[in-house]
Protein backbone atom coordinates (compact mmCIF):
# COMPACT_ATOMS: atom_id res chain seq x y z
CA UNK A 1 0.00 0.00 0.00
CA UNK A 2 2.74 2.47 0.62
CA UNK A 3 4.05 1.35 -2.50
CA UNK A 4 0.96 3.05 -4.49
CA UNK A 5 2.11 6.55 -2.82
CA UNK A 6 5.19 6.02 -3.59
CA UNK A 7 4.26 5.69 -7.64
CA UNK A 8 1.77 8.90 -7.03
CA UNK A 9 4.41 10.80 -6.00
CA UNK A 10 6.49 8.97 -9.03
CA UNK A 11 4.64 11.90 -11.07
CA UNK A 12 6.01 10.67 -14.47
CA UNK A 13 4.71 7.29 -14.13
CA UNK A 14 7.33 4.87 -15.17
CA UNK A 15 7.41 3.03 -12.31
CA UNK A 16 10.83 2.56 -10.19
CA UNK A 17 13.36 -0.63 -10.39
CA UNK A 18 11.74 -1.36 -6.54
CA UNK A 19 8.17 -1.53 -8.02
CA UNK A 20 9.37 -3.74 -11.28
CA UNK A 21 10.93 -6.32 -9.20
CA UNK A 22 7.94 -6.50 -6.36
CA UNK A 23 5.48 -6.73 -9.65
CA UNK A 24 8.14 -9.63 -11.28
CA UNK A 25 8.04 -12.06 -7.52
CA UNK A 26 4.59 -11.44 -6.96
CA UNK A 27 3.85 -12.97 -10.63
CA UNK A 28 6.41 -15.18 -10.16
CA UNK A 29 4.65 -16.43 -7.23
CA UNK A 30 1.07 -16.20 -9.07
CA UNK A 31 2.27 -18.56 -11.53
CA UNK A 32 3.79 -21.21 -9.29
CA UNK A 33 1.36 -21.28 -7.83
CA UNK A 34 -1.38 -22.35 -10.29
CA UNK A 35 1.25 -24.69 -12.00
CA UNK A 36 2.15 -26.42 -9.29
CA UNK A 37 -1.90 -26.95 -8.44
CA UNK A 38 -2.66 -28.63 -11.64
CA UNK A 39 0.59 -30.56 -11.91
CA UNK A 40 0.52 -32.34 -8.68
CA UNK A 41 -3.32 -32.59 -8.63
CA UNK A 42 -2.86 -31.52 -4.48
CA UNK A 43 -6.74 -30.00 -4.80
CA UNK A 44 -9.96 -31.60 -5.67
CA UNK A 45 -11.36 -30.17 -9.17
CA UNK A 46 -13.42 -27.44 -8.47
CA UNK A 47 -10.92 -26.35 -6.12
CA UNK A 48 -8.09 -26.52 -8.96
CA UNK A 49 -10.49 -24.55 -11.06
CA UNK A 50 -11.32 -21.83 -8.77
CA UNK A 51 -7.44 -21.46 -7.46
CA UNK A 52 -6.35 -21.48 -11.44
CA UNK A 53 -8.98 -18.69 -11.96
CA UNK A 54 -8.22 -16.76 -9.03
CA UNK A 55 -5.09 -16.73 -9.60
CA UNK A 56 -4.95 -15.28 -13.27
CA UNK A 57 -7.27 -12.79 -11.85
CA UNK A 58 -4.65 -11.15 -8.88
CA UNK A 59 -1.94 -11.67 -11.70
CA UNK A 60 -3.66 -9.63 -14.18
CA UNK A 61 -3.88 -6.94 -11.21
CA UNK A 62 -0.60 -7.23 -10.47
CA UNK A 63 0.93 -6.99 -14.20
CA UNK A 64 -1.36 -3.35 -14.97
CA UNK A 65 -0.77 -1.63 -11.73
CA UNK A 66 3.16 -2.73 -11.50
CA UNK A 67 4.40 -3.10 -15.28
CA UNK A 68 1.72 -1.17 -16.73
CA UNK A 69 1.12 1.66 -14.38
CA UNK A 70 -2.20 1.27 -14.20
CA UNK A 71 -3.91 3.65 -11.22
CA UNK A 72 -6.50 6.53 -10.50
CA UNK A 73 -3.72 9.32 -10.38
CA UNK A 74 -4.95 12.22 -12.11
CA UNK A 75 -1.84 10.86 -14.71
CA UNK A 76 -3.10 7.45 -15.10
CA UNK A 77 -7.39 7.98 -15.04
CA UNK A 78 -7.48 7.85 -18.81
CA UNK A 79 -5.78 4.87 -19.03
CA UNK A 80 -7.63 2.97 -16.06
CA UNK A 81 -11.44 4.61 -17.04
CA UNK A 82 -10.48 3.02 -21.48
CA UNK A 83 -9.45 -0.68 -19.53
CA UNK A 84 -12.75 -0.56 -17.04
CA UNK A 85 -14.82 0.34 -20.47
CA UNK A 86 -12.99 -2.33 -22.46
CA UNK A 87 -13.04 -4.95 -19.35
CA UNK A 88 -16.60 -4.63 -19.48
CA UNK A 89 -17.11 -5.13 -23.18
CA UNK A 90 -15.11 -8.28 -23.22
CA UNK A 91 -17.20 -9.15 -20.16
CA UNK A 92 -20.37 -8.89 -22.18
CA UNK A 93 -18.91 -10.22 -25.42
CA UNK A 94 -17.55 -13.52 -23.42
CA UNK A 95 -19.22 -14.07 -20.59
CA UNK A 96 -22.74 -13.74 -23.25
CA UNK A 97 -21.40 -15.88 -26.19
CA UNK A 98 -20.65 -18.60 -23.63
CA UNK A 99 -24.14 -18.44 -21.85
CA UNK A 100 -25.36 -18.99 -25.44
CA UNK A 101 -23.59 -21.24 -26.93
CA UNK A 102 -23.90 -23.42 -23.68
CA UNK A 103 -27.73 -23.13 -23.40
CA UNK A 104 -27.91 -24.13 -27.23
CA UNK A 105 -25.69 -26.76 -26.76
CA UNK A 106 -27.76 -28.18 -23.91
CA UNK A 107 -31.03 -27.54 -25.83
CA UNK A 108 -29.36 -29.24 -28.92
CA UNK A 109 -28.78 -33.18 -26.68
CA UNK A 110 -31.40 -35.08 -27.93
CA UNK A 111 -29.67 -38.38 -27.30
CA UNK B 1 2.36 5.18 -39.19
CA UNK B 2 0.13 8.20 -37.90
CA UNK B 3 1.84 7.71 -34.91
CA UNK B 4 5.39 8.29 -36.69
CA UNK B 5 4.00 11.55 -38.61
CA UNK B 6 2.28 12.27 -35.54
CA UNK B 7 5.49 12.36 -33.17
CA UNK B 8 7.74 14.01 -36.16
CA UNK B 9 5.05 16.87 -35.87
CA UNK B 10 5.63 17.03 -32.10
CA UNK B 11 9.33 17.65 -32.94
CA UNK B 12 8.44 20.66 -34.76
CA UNK B 13 7.01 22.78 -31.17
CA UNK B 14 9.01 21.89 -28.58
CA UNK B 15 7.46 23.03 -25.65
CA UNK B 16 3.87 21.14 -26.36
CA UNK B 17 6.26 18.16 -26.57
CA UNK B 18 5.77 16.89 -23.52
CA UNK B 19 1.78 16.73 -24.02
CA UNK B 20 2.12 15.07 -27.90
CA UNK B 21 4.01 12.04 -26.26
CA UNK B 22 1.71 11.55 -23.58
CA UNK B 23 -1.34 11.64 -26.28
CA UNK B 24 0.54 9.50 -28.13
CA UNK B 25 0.64 6.86 -25.67
CA UNK B 26 -2.63 7.28 -24.63
CA UNK B 27 -3.51 6.55 -27.92
CA UNK B 28 -1.59 3.73 -28.38
CA UNK B 29 -3.27 1.95 -24.94
CA UNK B 30 -6.47 2.63 -26.78
CA UNK B 31 -5.02 0.53 -29.80
CA UNK B 32 -4.25 -2.05 -27.08
CA UNK B 33 -7.82 -2.01 -25.85
CA UNK B 34 -9.16 -2.64 -29.15
CA UNK B 35 -6.78 -5.29 -29.30
CA UNK B 36 -8.08 -6.90 -26.33
CA UNK B 37 -11.65 -7.30 -27.74
CA UNK B 38 -9.91 -8.64 -30.67
CA UNK B 39 -8.49 -11.60 -28.35
CA UNK B 40 -11.42 -11.89 -26.00
CA UNK B 41 -13.65 -12.73 -29.05
CA UNK B 42 -10.86 -15.52 -30.00
CA UNK B 43 -10.84 -16.31 -26.06
CA UNK B 44 -15.06 -16.97 -26.30
CA UNK B 45 -14.62 -18.99 -29.60
CA UNK B 46 -11.74 -21.30 -27.86
CA UNK B 47 -14.40 -21.52 -24.72
CA UNK B 48 -17.34 -22.02 -27.21
CA UNK B 49 -15.32 -24.98 -29.34
CA UNK B 50 -12.85 -26.66 -27.18
CA UNK B 51 -14.88 -29.97 -26.53
CA UNK B 52 -15.16 -30.35 -30.08
CA UNK B 53 -12.23 -32.86 -30.70
CA UNK B 54 -13.96 -34.79 -33.73
CA UNK B 55 -12.75 -38.02 -32.06
CA UNK B 56 -9.15 -36.47 -32.05
CA UNK B 57 -7.24 -35.56 -29.03
CA UNK B 58 -7.77 -32.92 -26.58
CA UNK B 59 -5.91 -30.69 -24.24
CA UNK B 60 -5.48 -33.32 -21.87
CA UNK B 61 -3.46 -35.24 -24.45
CA UNK B 62 -1.31 -32.71 -26.04
CA UNK B 63 -0.32 -30.11 -23.01
CA UNK B 64 2.98 -30.62 -21.29
CA UNK B 65 2.90 -28.21 -18.70
CA UNK B 66 6.27 -28.26 -17.61
CA UNK B 67 7.14 -27.16 -21.37
CA UNK B 68 4.54 -24.11 -20.49
CA UNK B 69 6.09 -23.15 -17.45
CA UNK B 70 9.24 -23.00 -18.90
CA UNK B 71 7.39 -20.62 -21.98
CA UNK B 72 5.88 -18.42 -19.17
CA UNK B 73 8.82 -18.35 -17.23
CA UNK B 74 10.53 -16.53 -20.43
CA UNK B 75 8.05 -14.09 -21.28
CA UNK B 76 8.01 -13.40 -17.36
CA UNK B 77 11.61 -12.44 -17.38
CA UNK B 78 11.68 -10.11 -20.57
CA UNK B 79 8.74 -8.15 -18.99
CA UNK B 80 11.16 -7.52 -16.34
CA UNK B 81 13.90 -7.13 -18.31
CA UNK B 82 12.02 -4.65 -20.26
CA UNK B 83 10.87 -3.15 -17.09
CA UNK B 84 14.44 -2.26 -16.86
CA UNK B 85 15.09 -0.97 -20.06
CA UNK B 86 12.86 2.03 -19.32
CA UNK B 87 14.42 2.83 -16.29
CA UNK B 88 17.50 3.18 -18.34
CA UNK B 89 16.28 4.62 -21.18
CA UNK B 90 14.83 7.27 -18.54
CA UNK B 91 18.05 7.73 -17.42
CA UNK B 92 19.47 8.58 -20.98
CA UNK B 93 21.82 5.69 -20.31
CA UNK B 94 21.98 4.29 -23.76
CA UNK B 95 24.09 1.30 -23.50
CA UNK B 96 22.07 0.32 -20.40
CA UNK B 97 18.79 0.33 -22.55
CA UNK B 98 20.35 -1.62 -25.75
CA UNK B 99 21.62 -4.31 -23.07
CA UNK B 100 18.79 -4.84 -21.35
CA UNK B 101 16.75 -4.47 -24.69
CA UNK B 102 18.93 -6.79 -26.44
CA UNK B 103 18.46 -9.55 -23.24
CA UNK B 104 14.56 -8.70 -23.89
CA UNK B 105 14.77 -9.44 -27.01
CA UNK B 106 16.51 -13.24 -26.69
CA UNK B 107 13.88 -14.09 -23.85
CA UNK B 108 11.31 -13.14 -26.46
CA UNK B 109 12.97 -14.90 -29.10
CA UNK B 110 13.48 -18.42 -26.63
CA UNK B 111 9.25 -17.98 -26.48
CA UNK B 112 8.74 -17.63 -29.90
CA UNK B 113 11.26 -20.50 -30.55
CA UNK B 114 9.38 -22.67 -28.08
CA UNK B 115 6.42 -21.86 -29.67
CA UNK B 116 7.19 -22.57 -33.13
CA UNK B 117 8.53 -26.06 -32.06
CA UNK B 118 5.51 -27.05 -30.40
CA UNK B 119 3.39 -26.21 -33.44
CA UNK B 120 5.60 -28.20 -35.29
CA UNK B 121 5.66 -31.04 -33.11
CA UNK B 122 2.31 -31.11 -33.03
CA UNK B 123 1.00 -30.70 -36.78
CA UNK B 124 3.80 -33.52 -37.51
CA UNK B 125 1.73 -35.77 -35.27
CA UNK B 126 -1.13 -34.99 -36.86
CA UNK B 127 -2.83 -32.70 -35.08
CA UNK B 128 -2.73 -29.28 -36.91
CA UNK B 129 -5.22 -27.03 -37.37
CA UNK B 130 -7.50 -28.68 -39.85
CA UNK B 131 -7.83 -31.70 -37.36
CA UNK B 132 -10.78 -30.63 -35.39
CA UNK B 133 -12.28 -27.72 -34.04
CA UNK B 134 -10.79 -27.74 -30.88
CA UNK B 135 -7.39 -27.54 -32.86
CA UNK B 136 -8.30 -24.75 -34.99
CA UNK B 137 -9.45 -22.71 -32.24
CA UNK B 138 -6.42 -23.60 -30.22
CA UNK B 139 -3.97 -22.63 -33.17
CA UNK B 140 -5.82 -19.11 -34.14
CA UNK B 141 -5.47 -18.32 -30.05
CA UNK B 142 -1.92 -19.17 -29.06
CA UNK B 143 -0.74 -18.23 -33.08
CA UNK B 144 -2.51 -14.78 -32.50
CA UNK B 145 -0.51 -14.40 -29.56
CA UNK B 146 2.44 -15.62 -30.94
CA UNK B 147 2.07 -13.07 -34.11
CA UNK B 148 2.07 -10.50 -31.38
CA UNK B 149 4.96 -11.31 -29.88
CA UNK B 150 6.93 -11.87 -33.47
CA UNK B 151 5.51 -8.55 -34.04
CA UNK B 152 6.93 -7.30 -30.72
CA UNK B 153 10.57 -8.73 -31.71
CA UNK B 154 10.42 -6.73 -35.07
CA UNK B 155 9.37 -3.42 -33.29
CA UNK B 156 12.36 -4.29 -30.57
CA UNK B 157 14.66 -4.94 -33.45
CA UNK B 158 13.79 -1.63 -35.32
CA UNK B 159 14.12 0.45 -31.66
CA UNK B 160 17.70 -0.79 -30.72
CA UNK B 161 18.85 0.47 -34.26
CA UNK B 162 16.67 3.87 -33.60
CA UNK B 163 18.48 3.84 -29.85
CA UNK B 164 21.64 3.36 -31.75
CA UNK B 165 21.50 6.06 -34.51
CA UNK B 166 19.49 8.58 -32.71
CA UNK B 167 20.22 7.93 -28.73
CA UNK B 168 17.52 8.90 -26.36
CA UNK B 169 15.64 11.86 -27.16
CA UNK B 170 11.94 12.60 -26.41
CA UNK B 171 10.30 10.75 -29.83
CA UNK B 172 12.54 7.66 -29.04
CA UNK B 173 11.32 7.71 -25.40
CA UNK B 174 7.88 8.04 -26.14
CA UNK B 175 8.12 4.85 -28.70
CA UNK B 176 9.72 2.80 -26.78
CA UNK B 177 6.84 3.69 -23.96
CA UNK B 178 4.73 2.45 -26.86
CA UNK B 179 6.48 -0.94 -26.95
CA UNK B 180 6.54 -1.47 -23.23
CA UNK B 181 2.55 -1.48 -23.09
CA UNK B 182 2.58 -3.39 -25.88
CA UNK B 183 5.33 -5.94 -24.36
CA UNK B 184 3.77 -5.83 -21.22
CA UNK B 185 0.33 -6.05 -22.62
CA UNK B 186 0.94 -9.59 -24.53
CA UNK B 187 2.25 -10.67 -21.15
CA UNK B 188 -1.36 -10.33 -19.17
CA UNK B 189 -2.90 -12.02 -22.73
CA UNK B 190 -0.66 -15.01 -21.74
CA UNK B 191 -1.88 -14.82 -18.38
CA UNK B 192 -4.84 -15.76 -19.35
CA UNK B 193 -3.60 -18.49 -22.65
CA UNK B 194 -1.92 -20.10 -19.72
CA UNK B 195 -4.96 -20.17 -17.38
CA UNK B 196 -7.40 -20.85 -20.26
CA UNK B 197 -6.01 -23.03 -22.49
CA UNK B 198 -3.14 -24.89 -20.83
CA UNK B 199 -4.36 -25.26 -17.22
CA UNK B 200 -7.58 -25.36 -17.54
CA UNK B 201 -7.36 -27.96 -20.50
CA UNK B 202 -5.45 -29.99 -18.27
CA UNK B 203 -7.42 -30.03 -14.72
Amino acid sequence: MSDMANQAAHDDGHGSAKSYLIGFVLSIILTAIPFWAVMTHQLSKPATVVLVVVMAVVQIIVHLKYFLHLDFTPHGKENAIAFIFSAVIIGLVVGLSIWIIYSANALMMYM
Amino acid sequence: MSTLSHTMDAGAHDEHHHDTGKVTLFGFWLYLMTDCLLFASVFATYAVLYMNTAGGVSGHDIFELDYVAVETAALLLSSITYGFAMLAAHKKNVSGTLGWLVITFIFGAVFIGMEINEFHHLIAQGNGPDRSAFLSAFFALVGMHGLHVTAGLIWMAIMMLEVIKRGLGNRTLTRLGCLSMFWHFLDVIWICVFTVVYLMGVI
